[in-house]
This record gives C-alpha cells, sequence and structure tokens, in this order.
C-alpha cells in the first residue's frame, strides 16, 4: 500500500509526454503543473525514489486531484494513474501529514462507521427525511437562523439533498420476476447514497430490466460497494467491504450484477486487484469483476425492447452529463447515448465538453469547495448552450452537484438518470 | 519493492559521444541522467526570489520542492534536473522584468510553455529559473482581411487550430502534441507535424513575432504584408533557436483557406521495404500528399491498443495517406496513390469514410510515441531524418542495427518528409542495454549523415543530439551560431547548455 512497494514499472509508465495536461480539470484551471497528472505522478515517483519526503503538500495535492481518471482517457501509454492515485493517498493517511481533529473526527464518523453499516446511513437518512417533511429545514431556511452559522457549514446545508420519502427497499421487490419470458438473472446493487436520494432511480432500473427479460433480485439489506474507502486511502475498509459484496452476491449465481451509477461501478469493477493476495478470494473476485455491468452497458449488451412509439405530445431537449467514473473509469461512452436515442420523443443534443468533470467527484465538492465551484460554473454554462430542458446523468454525485447549481442559478432544468426516461416510456 | 541501491553507475550520453571530452552522466538508481552545465551561473538567491515576487506576485513564484519536482523534466526520457525556482510571466512587459532581473544577477533563464519538447530543450539547468508562459495564453487578434492570427506564446497549439478553423480557415502545422504543445514553444523548436510533407512546418507560418531580449529589450520583427525585405529576416533568427536568443511572446500567424476536400487511406504491407518503396515512388510520381506517415508492426499493435480505430494488425507496416485540396485533385492523387501502393504489393487499402474516420486516424497516428510506452518502461525516439530518396534504405538499416544489438524498436514517421522517428524500447535501469541503445544512434546518426540527411528534422538538438551538432554543422556554422548567441545573449543566461555551449 506504499508508493515504495508499488510495482515500480507503473510509475515508469507514464513517459511524460503531457497528453494528459489539457485533460486534467486541475491543471487547465491553474497552468500549475503540481496540479496536473504529469506533475503528480512525478512527485509519488520521486516519493518511491527516496527523493522526496511525503509531506502535507503532497497529500492535500492527492486531495485536490478530483480522481476524475480523464487522463486516463487520454494517456496513450495506458498508465494505471487509478491505482497510482489510490496508493498515493493511501500513502498520505498512513503517513499521518493531514491528521487534525476535526478530520480525524469526520473520517471515523463517515468513514469507518456510518459507510461501513448501511443501516447506520439509512438512520441518518430517515432523520434527515422527518427534519425535510416537518417543514423544519425550510422553516430554519426561512427564519434566517442559518445565518449565525459559519459561511462553509451554510454553504453545505444549501447543499443538503432532499432524501426520498421512501428507500429502494420500500420500493422494490427483492425477487422481482421478469415481464414475459425469463432470459436472465440478475442482481441489482442499490448503493448507498442512491438508495437514499435517488431511491427512484433504483425502482426504474429494476422495472427496466424486468421489461427486457431480467429476473431482478434486489436484498433489502445491502452494503457500500466500498469506493468511499478506497479514494480515501482506507484499502483494508475496501476489502473488508469487497469481500462481504461477494459473500452476499456469489458472482456464479448471477448473469450479470448490475450497478446503475458510474462511481461505484468503475470501483466495482476491480476488486480482483483489491483482493489480488487474498488466495480465498481471489478467484471469485475476478468473476465478479466480470460479472458487474453498468446498466447501460448490460441493456445495450442484451438488446433492449423498444418503447412504444406514441411518445410525449412534443419533443424535449436532452443533453448528456458523463459521469467521469462511467466514461474514463469503464470507458462506456456510447451505450448511455444509444439508450436515449432509443427513446421516442427525446432529442439528444451533444453537451460540449460532456466527459469533464462537473466537480462533484465523490466529496470533492464537500472538501474543495473552490474548485468544485469552478468545474460547476463551466459544465452549467456548457449546459445553458445546448437549450436542453433535461440533462441526463448516471451518477448520484454528478446529478445532486447539477441540482444544486441549477437551484443556485435558479434554472428550470429537470436532471434525471437515462434509465428512468427509459422506464417513462415503457410506462406510457 | 524497488529499494534505493547507492550507488551510482557512470555512462555516457549518446548524444555527447561525438564532439567534446565527454562530461559524465549519473545515472541514479533508477536510471536517471542527471547531467552538468559547462556555464557558470549564479545560482537564485533569496534576493532574486524576492525580486521576482515583486514583479509578478507571489503566487507565481514557485520555489518548494514539491512545486518545482514537476518542472525538472520535459517530454524527453531520461532526463531530469531540478530548476531553483518557477516563474510564470502574465505579460510582455513581465517578461522583460523578469529577464533584466535574470540578466543583472547572471541568472540562468529557462523558458517553457508546455514542457512537451523531445529533445531536452525546456529540461532546467543547475540553479536556473524556469520561466513558464502557460499562462499567457490569449488569441489577441483573427484578421480575416489579411489571413492572419496573433496569439500569445502560451497559447496552445490546438486553440491556434480551433480558432483559425472556426472562421473557416486552417493553421497546417500539426505536432504530435498539439493538444497541449504552445505555439511559443513551436516557433522555439520550429515545429513540425504530420503535414510538412505539403505544408511545410512552423517556420512557414510566422509572419511576425515580439521578442524578448535577455537585457529585457522587446523587439517586434516582422508584420502582416505579404513581402517584406527590409534589413535581415531577425524572426527567422529565433525559429528554433530553442530559448537561447531570446523570449518569444507574441506569434503572428499566417493562416491559409480550408482545402475543399480531402480524402485519408490507410494501405498495409507484408514488408516494411513495400510501404518505404511506396513513400518513394508516390514522391517520384511528383504527387504531394499532405500526409504520407508510416507505421511499423509494432507501432501499429500500440496505438491500437489505444485508439482502438480498427487499423489492420495482420500485416508488417502500415502508410497513413492523405491529400486534400480541390475535389478533382483530390481524386486524382489519392487512385494514383492507391494504385502505386498496390504495385508494392499492398495486401488492403482502406478509405476513410468520413472525416470523423478521417480525423481519428490522424490522432491515433500522433500518440504512436507514446503509446509505444505500453511495451517498455523507457522510450527513446530519435529524429533522423534523410532525403526521400533514400527512406527505404534507411528503414533497413534501422532494422539492421536493432537486430544486431537486440534492442527491440518500433519505427514510424513522416515517411514523405524521409523524418522518421526510430524508437527504443528499453529500460533505463538497465545500463547494459541503454549502453546499446547509445550505440545503435550513433549508427543511425552516421548512416544518416553518410546518406545526406539531417540529425534532427523536427524536434530540435537541446541536450539530446547536441553532440552531434558539431560534426553534422561543420566548423565555420557552428562558429557563426556561437557569435549569433554571443552577441544577442552576451551574459549566456538564456536556456545555457542546449544547442551547444
Amino acid at each position: 500500500m506504499h508508493l515504495k512497494g508499488l510495482d515500480y514499472s507503473v510509475l515508469q509508465q507514464c513517459m511524460h509526454c503531457g497528453l494528459c495536461l489539457p485533460t486534467c480539470p486541475t491543471y487547465v484551471a491553474t497552468k500549475v503543473e503540481r496540479h496536473s497528472p504529469r506533475g503528480r505522478i512525478a512527485l509519488m515517483r520521486a516519493v518511491a525514489d527516496g527523493r522526496f519526503e511525503m509531506n502535507k503538500a503532497f497529500a492535500e495535492e492527492m486531495y485536490f486531484c478530483l480522481g476524475c481518471l480523464a487522463c486516463m482517457s487520454a494517456c496513450p501509454a495506458g498508465v494505471n494513474y487509478a491505482e497510482l492515485f489510490e496508493h498515493a493517498r493511501a500513502e498520505a493517511e498512513a503517513s499521518g501529514v493531514l491528521r487534525s481533529p476535526k478530520r480525524n473526527l469526520i473520517r471515523t464518523l463517515a468513514i469507518r462507521w456510518l459507510f461501513m453499516d448501511l443501516s447506520r446511513l439509512q438512520l441518518v437518512g430517515r432523520a434527515l427525511q422527518l427534519c425535510q417533511q416537518l417543514g423544519l429545514q425550510a422553516l430554519a431556511r426561512r427564519s434566517g437562523v442559518l445565518k449565525l452559522l459559519p459561511r462553509r457549514l451554510r454553504e453545505l446545508e444549501a447543499m443538503t439533498p432532499v432524501v426520498q420519502p421512501q428507500f429502494s427497499a420500500d420500493l422494490i421487490a427483492p425477487i422481482t420476476p421478469a415481464v414475459g419470458a425469463k432470459k436472465h438473472r440478475v442482481a441489482m446493487l442499490i448503493g448507498c447514497a442512491q438508495d437514499l436520494i435517488f431511491s427512484d432511480i433504483n425502482r426504474d432500473t429494476v422495472e427496466v430490466l424486468a421489461q427486457n427479460g431480467c429476473e431482478v433480485v434486489t436484498p433489502p439489506e445491502q452494503l457500500c460497494c466500498g469506493s468511499l474507502h478506497a479514494h480515501n486511502g482506507e484499502w483494508e475498509l475496501a476489502r473488508q467491504l469487497a469481500r462481504k459484496q461477494i459473500d452476499q452476491f456469489p458472482p456464479d449465481q448471477f448473469d450479470a450484477i448490475i450497478t446503475n451509477a458510474g462511481g461505484c461501478g468503475s470501483h466495482l469493477k476491480h476488486y480482483a486487484r483489491l483482493l489480488a493476495d487474498d488466495p480465498e478470494y481471489r478467484q471469485r473476485a475476478a468473476l465478479w469483476d466480470q460479472k458487474v455491468k453498468d446498466i447501460h452497458e448490460w441493456l445495450m449488451g442484451i438488446g433492449i425492447k423498444a418503447p412504444p412509439s406514441d411518445g410525449p405530445p412534443q419533443t424535449l431537449t436532452v443533453t448528456y452529463h458523463e459521469s467521469c467514473h462511467l466514461a474514463h473509469g469503464q470507458k462506456i461512452v456510447a451505450q448511455p447515448r444509444q439508450l436515449l436515442r432509443a427513446i421516442p420523443g427525446l432529442n439528444l443534443v451533444e453537451l460540449p465538453e460532456s466527459a469533464w468533470c462537473c466537480g462533484s467527484a465523490g466529496v470533492y465538492n464537500l472538501i474543495q469547495p473552490e474548485m468544485a465551484a469552478q468545474l460547476l460554473e463551466r459544465k452549467i454554462e456548457h449546459i445553458k448552450s445546448t437549450g436542453a430542458a433535461i440533462v441526463a446523468a448516471a451518477n448520484p454525485g454528478c446529478l445532486l452537484q447539477l441540482v444544486n447549481g441549477a437551484r443556485q442559478r435558479g434554472l428550470n432544468l429537470r436532471l434525471v438518470h437515462p434509465v428512468t426516461l427509459l422506464a417513462e416510456a415503457y410506462r406510457r | 519493492m524497488h529499494c534505493v541501491v547507492a550507488v551510482a553507475i557512470e555512462v555516457k550520453v549518446w548524444g555527447r559521444l561525438h564532439s567534446r571530452p565527454t562530461r559524465p552522466v549519473v545515472l541514479d538508481a533508477v536510471g536517471h541522467r542527471s547531467h552538468s552545465m559547462v556555464v557558470q551561473m549564479m545560482p537564485v538567491s533569496q534576493a532574486t526570489v524576492a525580486g521576482l515576487r515583486r514583479l509578478v506576485g507571489p503566487k507565481d513564484v514557485l520555489t518548494e520542492k514539491e512545486d518545482l519536482i514537476p518542472y525538472a523534466f520535459d517530454g524527453t526520457a531520461a532526463l531530469r534536473q531540478m530548476p531553483d525556482c518557477v516563474v510564470f510571466a502574465a505579460s510582455t512587459e513581465q517578461v522583460a522584468e523578469i529577464l533584466k532581473l535574470a540578466n543583472q544577477t547572471k541568472t540562468a533563464v529557462v523558458t517553457r510553455g508546455s514542457g512537451t519538447g523531445l529533445s531536452g530543450g525546456s529540461v532546467p539547468c543547475a540553479g536556473c529559473i524556469v520561466l513558464c508562459l502557460a499562462k499567457m495564453d490569449r488569441i489577441l487578434e483573427l484578421d480575416r482581411a489579411n489571413l492572419t492570427l496573433l496569439a500569445e506564446a502560451g497559447a496552445t497549439t490546438q486553440a491556434v487550430s480551433e480558432a483559425a478553423s472556426a472562421a473557416g480557415l486552417f493553421y497546417p502545422p500539426d505536432p504530435g502534441s498539439m493538444k497541449i504543445s504552445t505555439i511559443g514553444g513551436n516557433v522555439a523548436e520550429n515545429s513540425g507535424g504530420l503535414r510538412g510533407l505539403k505544408y511545410g512546418v512552423t517556420r512557414n507560418y510566422i509572419m511576425g513575432m515580439e521578442v524578448v531580449l535577455p537585457n529585457g529589450e522587446v523587439l517586434w520583427s516582422g508584420n502582416k504584408c505579404v513581402k517584406d525585405v527590409a534589413g535581415y529576416s531577425v524572426k527567422d533568427l529565433f525559429i528554433g533557436s530553442e530559448g537561447t536568443l531570446g523570449v518569444v511572446t507574441k506569434v503572428l500567424l499566417k493562416l491559409i483557406p480550408k482545402p475543399a476536400a480531402k480524402k485519408t487511406m490507410v494501405a498495409a504491407f507484408g514488408r516494411i521495404e513495400q510501404a518505404a518503396q511506396t513513400v518513394s515512388d508516390i514522391i517520384a510520381a511528383q504527387i504531394i500528399p499532405c500526409t504520407l506517415e508510416f507505421l511499423d508492426r509494432t507501432t501499429i499493435r500500440c496505438v491500437e491498443e489505444f485508439a482502438k480505430v480498427g487499423l489492420p494488425l495482420d500485416c508488417e507496416a502500415l502508410l497513413l495517406m492523405e491529400t486534400d485540396g480541390h475535389p478533382a485533385a483530390v481524386a486524382d492523387e489519392a487512385s494514383k496513390m492507391e494504385a502505386l501502393a498496390r504495385k508494392n504489393g499492398a495486401t488492403e487499402v482502406r478509405v476513410a469514410q468520413d472525416d470523423v474516420q478521417a480525423a481519428n486516424l490522424a490522432t491515433a497516428r500522433r500518440s504512436a510515441f507514446s503509446a509505444l510506452a505500453r511495451i517498455s518502461p523507457t522510450t527513446i525516439l530519435e529524429d533522423a531524418t534523410v532525403p526521400r530518396s533514400e527512406l527505404a534504405r534507411m528503414v533497413l538499416f534501422i532494422q539492421t542495427v536493432a537486430q544486431r544489438r537486440h534492442l527491440r524498436i518500433g519505427t514510424f514517421g513522416h515517411a514523405g518528409d524521409g523524418n522518421l522517428h526510430p524508437t527504443f524500447l528499453t529500460d533505463e535501469r538497465n545500463a547494459a542495454e541503454m549502453h546499446q541503445v547509445e550505440e545503435a544512434f550513433k549508427e543511425i546518426f552516421e548512416e544518416t549523415i553518410r546518406l545526406g540527411g539531417t540529425i534532427t528534422g523536427e524536434h530540435g538538438v537541446g541536450l539530446s543530439k547536441k553532440g552531434f551538432l558539431p560534426k553534422f554543422a561543420g566548423g565555420a556554422s557552428m562558429r557563426v551560431m556561437r557569435e549569433l548567441r554571443r552577441a544577442l545573449d552576451p551574459n549566456g543566461i538564456l536556456n545555457p547548455g542546449k544547442l551547444f555551449d
């Protein structure tokens, strides 16, 4: 888990040609090499070589990186930046250079407690739901009492997502039979934040799967995929979660294990690497990686049933924002667009810089608010230029970020998962 | 884990073998060469740093180790040297003030754009200021009446190209790194690209430029006139000067009308010589396509693995051919080129179906050098260029050398220009193999010169080929170059140690 212990060839693979630079949001915004993939890799290599002592600036740099992986799409040399960056963050955490009582508390609470057992997260979700249903949040916002909070807390409060009245388990049966002949048996991963905030997307996903001949297994109690942990330097916890996932969804019992969140999928497909030195799980992890499918990838692979052609009265313009980890992490670029084009009554217009990070990037908008806000501004401007009334995106983080961006600017945009649009078309 | 062995291995840089007493170059445990500079410059003092901070503001002067490490290299393999500080200029005035300060304190200045050079031209020297122009990236003017574009030096080639295209015009030079390379860097290296054959190189599009001299004086040379013979063509002096004579801050570029039509084709061959012969035959038939690119089997595989554009994989060599211009001429040239390819035994000739496919093929080709890094940790490429009639001979020679020395090699390049990029696939930590690579390059360069070629077609001399320059250029040329450099930069502050000492 250390840069010095990493296979040196992974670092050497970068031949510093610089072709990643124009695709790196933090480099383009700052024009400073340290904030580029090439610069970060140079720092990692310096640490691995013993030419540079890990320090706070290094650790902060690794957290200034969005982890959007746009550099991996751009890199002709095939540098595995995802692996490097996870190692670098893990090493930064292990070194303790970033430790502070406040940070330790937040990390313990969120990473080691809340997201290790999702029933705790659901409990928090229920509490928030209650506040929102009783109108407490609205009241607090109206009364001006929030103005007493420090600025940063006020900003965070404004970003609080609206919790759905029902979570996934309230909406989805543990086993949903296929509509018509059963052709496939798949498992459905409901995610963590997705389950609370976008349980309707999970329901729509299951519906669409059933419509396309899949029997869908959706256990009510599920786990976090562990990407939060792996991306934040907690590999051991990520490994624990990976093992539990494999136990809950034995990959040989399903034709596919479905995820509809770009960020989760990108991590879920790499359990084999995570468990490479675990003889008990190694083989199952390899099979797991093959079985995990992004919903668009799976649907386009099996071929979807055409929705009824009598669409809505007028054609709506939709644009597609790419989740970084769907586009760059999983290289799923064509399928979501194909899915959107297959829906009658929708006119898909391309979003300029569609695969440029919106600034959400996991918890990036919480820890790097300034850069996140810059990226959101850039994204919203592009969205406005398309004139689209609907923006489709396949990751809960992106959807939340864009919902907030639209709300702050008073834009009347519908933010939606592509699968929801397909589910609506089937329901017509 | 690779433990760091505290043994330094001394090897020689291949580029310095010929000329002068070779300075030892030290490979650290993981094989990086560090190089020492002959020119005695003063390190950057605290007072100089304070002065720089006053000039550009504290945020635009970097001195911490974590900030400097990413500026210790450019796109060239295995060269690394830490600078003392990095300074970002925002205007010509700031550049002038920075140079004045450096000149007064006799501090070395290495100018840098995006650091994508392939001859070590923007690798720092010890104790230097890296003057980075990446933040001076505005396109200042597009003159549709005179077909010119004025840009700041830090504007990327891609931005220039897109601005021209948006006005229905065309800026042809397209170096492999064009997505991020800066126009100032292109001028300093006189960069080429895939379209050199028909459209020439950066030099052919420079109508004027603003240059800051080492003493801080600002000079304009050139204008929007097509003809101008008033005095020496001073601007031409700075093109390809590799940051040794002045700092280019603005560039006035010539644009041309977009060609009305184009056709892009890929021809596959079972033997490398067949592809090379096709190139020679096309030129001999007096056809000047805009692109005539060569890729060997190794390169094809790497490129296809990255770009997935459907290149044929069951062949030894590919030619990427593109012709543009009047639709009738394009059709005529394309059919002649196809016929010549088939006459030389092409197993397959594919035509790109649309502009997107054509652009994807060109982009894939531009990624060749970086894509070769998929095979081995270190990729060292060269830039040998021969008269086009000698291309087939040179390609065979390179293959023979690689085989004899048991080296893996990927060769690609601008075959139509006779400009090849043989790329050795090696590992900088393997000293014995690195030695073989150096020796191979020596042989290749000697053969290049023997065939009437040049040691660098488009990458520049920088550090990599500096040792070969005296033999190639000859005594009188070297003397003129030295005197010019001394006249413009008497204190030797600009990019010391590059090109020649």
